[in-house]
Formats: structure tokens, C-alpha cells, sequence
């Protein structure tokens, strides 16, 4: 029996999802822990359509005239800023969250691509730096596997204060995924549920931090720029501090960037979404006079081209991509649809990444399931993922007459919803309305 | 004879470069640091320093092999993440010394302050006087002795690391507990006390670890957390 053919009612307010997690937190005790971001449906990039050239904007022909899409990170302070060949870099994601094989094909994928990847909590591998040909190392709370030779093999380092996942949290990796190597690595027992550290072992504040990235500039002799990231919430303000404390490049994480394994009620209810963020970090870095100069990485939600066209004509330097590039190596890829079944998921829904058995051998440890991701195959996946997406990019921009992919501008860009129109400081499609402005 | 650096004269900058440039002095003086930042950090190489004066935060940070000596106080974060070598501070040190050290020796005359040796993964971290709240947080490897007392949440959510008291715990931190002292325990912390330059007895320490309930998040440690 379909129960709406027969009348009944479901409740918006506890719908199925709700009811759902009331029973299965009754029968366990325990919160829900999963990976992936939020899945609340939030305003986004979606909710904004680029304006093409028409009688006042003369477009480019495509396949013929160009738009190039070189993008330089780290020109505040570093002597060796990053040359990547488009505005998408993989975002911070941990050997121990994924495997080594993962790790690798992302690396592959990003080099093919001319882009960067990026460490995580737990350190660098060899596999990770011998495929990678621009690398950012995180250097987070934990300092788990931190070490100046890795520092000094890297092409950038990158403060992490949060994660747009979880802004304000510490991470976890739970005792099934730390294996001889993760553990050797993190230098922590096999076996227990790990904790990543909140909050930097020795400083607090943003004075501090800018004493720590001196450190860190003296440790490299100036050489690597030094990216902050922050999960979205105060953005306005954490992007002019971390500019303060002399970011030469700023990243800013909007709520629906991805995690491994984190509290669903954290994912859900904490922090803001990518498209009210990226505005305040624009503005910010406006007010002190630094925008382009300080570059600005965006994250949390970046699925295609045009999610990355709306974020650079907001004024994002570039973008990065977790979840779209872990799909993109085979991540909830329908082949392994009965596999996820008989863990209580389905293709198109897994986000048991804290589970540790990835049927696609992407967030596991497990050798044999790790084994099934072919790194070079995944890798050259992620490789046309990135070039379909600068492609795209590209036609978007040429159709608004710009013959680079930073020449996009909010001027090119209208809202769908007031929602949107607010938080991009957009106006609203066929008005003049951007609410708020002025106030 | 010591290569003489005056940082009155000398940006730290120009120091730093010069102390990671391979085939340099081994053996190199500072003079007035005036609690300059992150000097004599990132050394690579079996070096000796000595540092006439009190320096800033992040002295001798990310050590590999040298012998650093601060003849005078450190700021917060002496010898951060070390990996090896030696790490010596004739006078007081600041908050978070030591912190996530992999490696070596830091030895510390005077008292450290709060946070001394957070996260701690290997490195061994001897202090002659009194550390503050929160030391050996989150310690994963290594020992950290105290000769003096210890403040509040010594030894707070401890993993694998060691500590070594000789004065008074004002209060445990959540899964620290006391251990017995058997002959090995005697036998490291004294090669450690010998190390350190101190003529402390052993057998005057007590030790502390982890008890190990909260290596796994389980619903029953909700009041812990």
C-alpha cells in the first residue's frame, strides 16, 4: 500500500529521516557518526545564474578564442608560490580517513590536471608526495606525523583552525581504521578510537598565530606560502585576523565541505553555508586592501563548473573539491550498490567513511577493499573530473565575454532566491534588489 | 671558537638561513636576543648554540640533532615539535614547552608553565622546578619528570606517555592515574634525571599513566567526557 494514495499524512516535522534517528539513538545510546557534509538542502550556488554577454557584453567563441585558467597561490610572502594550470585544488584529506591507494589516485589525478592536493591529520606518505607534483601539507592541532623534513618536501603549508564540517570540533578516527601504519604514523596504539585535538597545542588567538607562521617561515627560509583555513562562521572577521597574522593565502569551508567522521548533529547544525561565506571573506579582504593579493580558496559544496564559475566571480581565487573528488576516484559508484545494501546503504547514500568498510576501497583501511581502487585508473578519473569541470568553467566565462576564468565578477551574477540575493549580495533575477544592501 | 652573532645587529632571519646552511660553524654564540621569536629554529645539524639572554616563543623549534642552550627564560613553546637532539633552558620556560615533541631532550632548570610538553610524542622533557595546569595533555610518547610540583589536570586524557613526579599533583587530569614505580622505572628515570644534569633520587619520584578506560567513545564514559 503507497500510505499517500490512502491519505496519510507524513510529518514534515518528524519526517521519516527524524523518526528514524529517535528509534536507532533509543535502541544504541549513542549519537550518529558519519562522514560526508551536511545534507540539509541549503541556499548555494544553484540558487545563482551567471548573466551571458548579449548587446552591452560581447561574448568569446568557444573552442576558439581563449579563456585561460592559470591561477598563482602564495605571491603575499613566499619565494616559490604555487602555478597551478586551474582554479581547483583537492581539498585536506587524511591518510588514515582514506587509504594510501586514495591518497595516491589523488594525487595523480591533481597532477594530470596541473592542480594541488593536500594532506591531512595523520601526515605525509611517500605515496602522496611521489605522485603529487604541487603538495600543501596541513599542519593541524594534532600534529600527528608532523615533522620538518615533511614541511620542508612540501610546495605549501597549510594552518588548519577548522573544517567547515565542524567548525569547532577536533577530529576522530575510530579504532577499526587505525591500523599498524596509521597508528605508527600518528604514533598512537593500534586499535582505539582516535582523538584529534580542538584547538593548537601551543598558541591561542590570532597574535599568536602570527607568531606561528613566523616560525613556520623561518623553519622554511620563506620559501612556502602558508595558507589559513577556517570553517565558516565569523568569516568576516577570521579572514581579516588571519590576514593580520600574514596568510598569504586565506580558505575558507562553508558548511557542506566533507568529513570522515564526525557527529551528524555537528554536520548538520553548526557553521554557515559556502554562499554566505565566501562574500563576508571577499569583503573582508577588500576593506584591508588585499583582495587578489592575499589569495581566497573556497570549499564546501564545489560539485562542477559552475559551482566553481559563481565562486570566482564572487571573488574566490579559486576552488576545492573533497567529496566531488572522492565520487570522482568511485565513491558511491552504483557497481557496488548490493555491497552498500548489506551495510544498510545504497549507492548514492553512503557516508559511512568512519565505518571502514568501503566497498569502493576509498575511506578504508582494509587491505583487500583498499586493493579494489586501481590508483592510476582513479587517478586519471579524477583527472577528466577536473578538466570537465574547468571546461565548463570556461564556456560559462567566455558566454560572459572573459577571456580569463578570474575575470568573472558579481556583476555577472543574479540571484534566484531572496535568500541567495542576501548572502551573495547579488540582485535578485530581473530586479535591482540585493536585501540589506546599504544597511 | 664560537661564531658570534649580536641580534642587535643581526635580524633573526639572517641567522635562522645561516644556521641551516649546510657545511657552517659548528659551534655558534648569540648575543641579545631580547625575547626575540623563533631563534635558532629548524636546525638540521649537529650544532651547538648557546643563546645569551631570554628569547620569544618558539626557541629552537622542530630541533633535529643540535645542542640549544638558553641562558635565560624561553617563551611559550621552547622547542616545539622537536625530533632530536638537545633543548637546554637554564631558566624558566613559558607555556606549551616541549609541546608535541617527537624526540630528544628538553631540559628545563627552572619551572615550565602551563601546558608544558601538550601532546607530547616521544620526546623526553625534564624539568627541574614546577609545572602548571594541563601538562603532558593528550600525551602520546615519551616522559616528561617533574622535580618540583605539578598543577591542575596533570596528565589529562593520557595516552602512552610517562610522567615522573617528585613534589605534589595538585589534581589528576581525566584518565591519569598513579602507577606503580618498578626497577625499569627507576632505571629510565634516572638515566633521564643524569641526562638532564640533575642530582635528584629516583626513588623520591612517583609515576603516573594512562589507565586506558577512555581509548574507546563509549556511551558508558559520558560522564568523563
Amino acid at each position: 500500500m503507497e500510505p499517500a494514495s490512502h491519505g496519510l499524512r507524513e510529518s514534515a516535522t518528524f519526517d521519516r529521516a527524524t523518526i528514524h534517528a529517535i528509534q536507532r539513538a533509543a535502541e544504541t545510546g549513542i549519537y550518529d557518526i558519519r562522514g560526508w557534509g551536511a545534507k540539509r538542502r541549503l541556499p548555494h550556488f544553484d540558487d545563482l545564474l551567471l548573466l551571458g554577454a548579449s548587446m552591452s557584453r560581447y561574448p568569446l567563441e568557444g573552442y576558439r578564442e581563449r579563456c585561460d585558467t592559470d591561477v598563482v597561490l602564495g605571491t603575499r610572502h613566499a619565494k616559490h608560490p604555487l602555478r597551478l594550470s586551474t582554479p581547483v585544488t583537492i581539498a585536506g584529506m587524511s591518510f588514515g580517513a582514506l587509504s594510501a591507494q586514495a591518497k595516491e589516485a589523488l594525487g595523480r589525478g591533481a597532477s594530470e590536471a596541473g592542480t594541488s592536493t593536500t594532506t591531512g591529520d595523520g601526515g605525509m606518505t611517500p605515496e602522496e608526495r611521489g605522485h603529487s607534483k604541487h603538495l600543501v601539507y596541513q599542519y593541524l592541532p594534532s600534529r600527528y606525523g608532523m615533522n620538518p623534513d615533511d614541511l620542508r618536501a612540501a610546495d605549501a603549508i597549510e594552518v588548519v583552525l577548522g573544517q567547515g564540517a565542524k567548525p569547532g570540533g577536533g577530529g576522530m578516527l575510530l579504532g577499526q581504521k587505525i591500523t599498524e601504519r596509521v597508528a605508527g604514523m600518528r604514533t598512537l596504539p593500534v586499535g582505539i578510537d582516535q582523538r584529534s585535538a580542538c584547538r593548537h597545542p601551543d598558541w591561542t588567538g590570532p597574535d599568536d598565530l602570527a607568531i606561528k607562521i613566523l616560525e613556520l617561515r623561518e623553519i622554511t627560509d620563506w620559501e612556502k606560502p602558508i595558507y589559513v583555513k577556517v570553517g565558516a562562521t565569523r568569516t568576516y572577521y577570521d579572514v581579516k585576523l588571519a590576514v593580520h597574522a600574514g596568510a598569504d593565502v586565506v580558505v575558507v569551508d562553508g558548511m557542506q565541505g566533507g568529513t570522515a567522521a564526525t557527529q551528524d548533529v555537528f554536520i548538520e547544525h553548526v557553521g554557515i553555508p559556502t554562499l554566505a561565506a565566501l562574500p563576508q571573506a571577499v569583503r573582508a579582504l577588500q576593506e584591508l586592501g588585499v583582495h587578489r593579493e592575499v589569495q581566497l580558496i573556497v570549499s564546501g559544496g564545489i560539485r562542477g563548473g559552475a559551482d566553481m564559475a559563481k565562486a570566482l566571480a564572487l571573488g574566490a581565487d579559486a576552488v576545492a573539491i573533497g567529496t566531488a573528488a572522492l565520487i570522482a576516484l568511485g565513491d558511491n559508484h552504483p557497481k557496488y550498490d548490493a555491497e552498500y545494501r548489506r551495510l544498510g546503504s545504497a549507492a548514492g547514500y553512503f557516508d559511512d567513511y568512519q565505518d571502514g568498510r568501503d566497498p569502493a576501497g576509498i575511506s578504508t583501511q582494509d587491505e583487500e577493499l583498499a586493493a579494489r581502487l586501481d590508483p592510476v585508473d582513479a587517478g586519471r578519473r579524477l583527472a577528466n573530473f577536473l578538466r570537465v569541470m574547468t571546461m565548463e568553467a570556461q564556456t560559462l566565462a567566455r558566454a560572459c565575454g572573459k577571456a580569463h576564468l578570474l575575470h568573472l565578477e558579481p556583476e555577472d551574477l543574479v540571484a534566484l532566491t531572496i535568500e541567495s540575493a542576501a548572502m551573495a549580495r547579488v540582485p535578485l533575477a530581473g530586479t535591482n534588489w540585493i536585501p540589506g544592501a546599504g544597511l | 671558537m664560537a661564531t658570534l652573532i649580536d641580534l642587535v645587529e643581526t635580524p633573526v632571519r639572517e641567522l635562522n638561513q645561516a644556521l641551516h646552511t649546510p657545511g657552517g660553524a659548528d659551534v655558534w654564540r648569540i648575543l641579545n636576543p631580547r625575547g626575540a621569536h623563533a631563534v635558532a629554529c629548524g636546525i638540521r645539524e649537529g650544532l651547538a648554540v648557546d643563546i645569551e639572554g631570554h628569547v620569544g616563543y618558539y626557541c629552537a623549534g622542530m630541533n633535529q640533532r643540535a645542542t640549544v642552550t638558553v641562558h635565560g627564560n624561553a617563551g611559550t613553546g621552547v622547542a616545539e615539535n622537536m625530533m632530536s637532539g638537545t633543548v637546554r633552558v637554564r631558566g624558566n620556560a613559558s607555556q606549551s614547552a616541549g609541546a608535541t615533541g617527537h624526540g630528544g631532550l628538553l631540559a628545563i632548570d627552572g619551572d615550565a608553565s602551563a601546558r608544558c610538553g601538550i601532546s607530547m610524542k616521544g620526546v623526553d622533557i625534564v624539568v627541574g622546578g614546577d609545572v602548571g595546569h594541563m601538562s603532558a595533555f593528550m600525551g602520546q610518547a615519551g616522559r616528561l619528570v617533574v622535580c618540583g610540583d605539578a598543577g591542575d589536570a596533570l596528565g589529562d586524557s593520557l595516552y602512552e606517555a610517562r610522567i615522573y613526579v617528585r613534589g605534589s599533583v595538585k589534581s589528576l587530569g581525566a584518565d591519569c592515574v598513579e602507577k606503580e614505580m618498578r626497577d625499569e622505572h627507576l632505571a629510565e628515570l634516572a638515566e633521564l634525571l643524569k641526562a638532564a644534569e640533575r642530582d635528584e633520587d629516583p626513588a623520591d619520584f612517583r609515576r603516573y599513566g594512562s589507565a586506558r578506560t577512555l581509548y574507546h567513545f563509549k556511551v558508558d564514559n559520558l560522564t568523563a567526557y
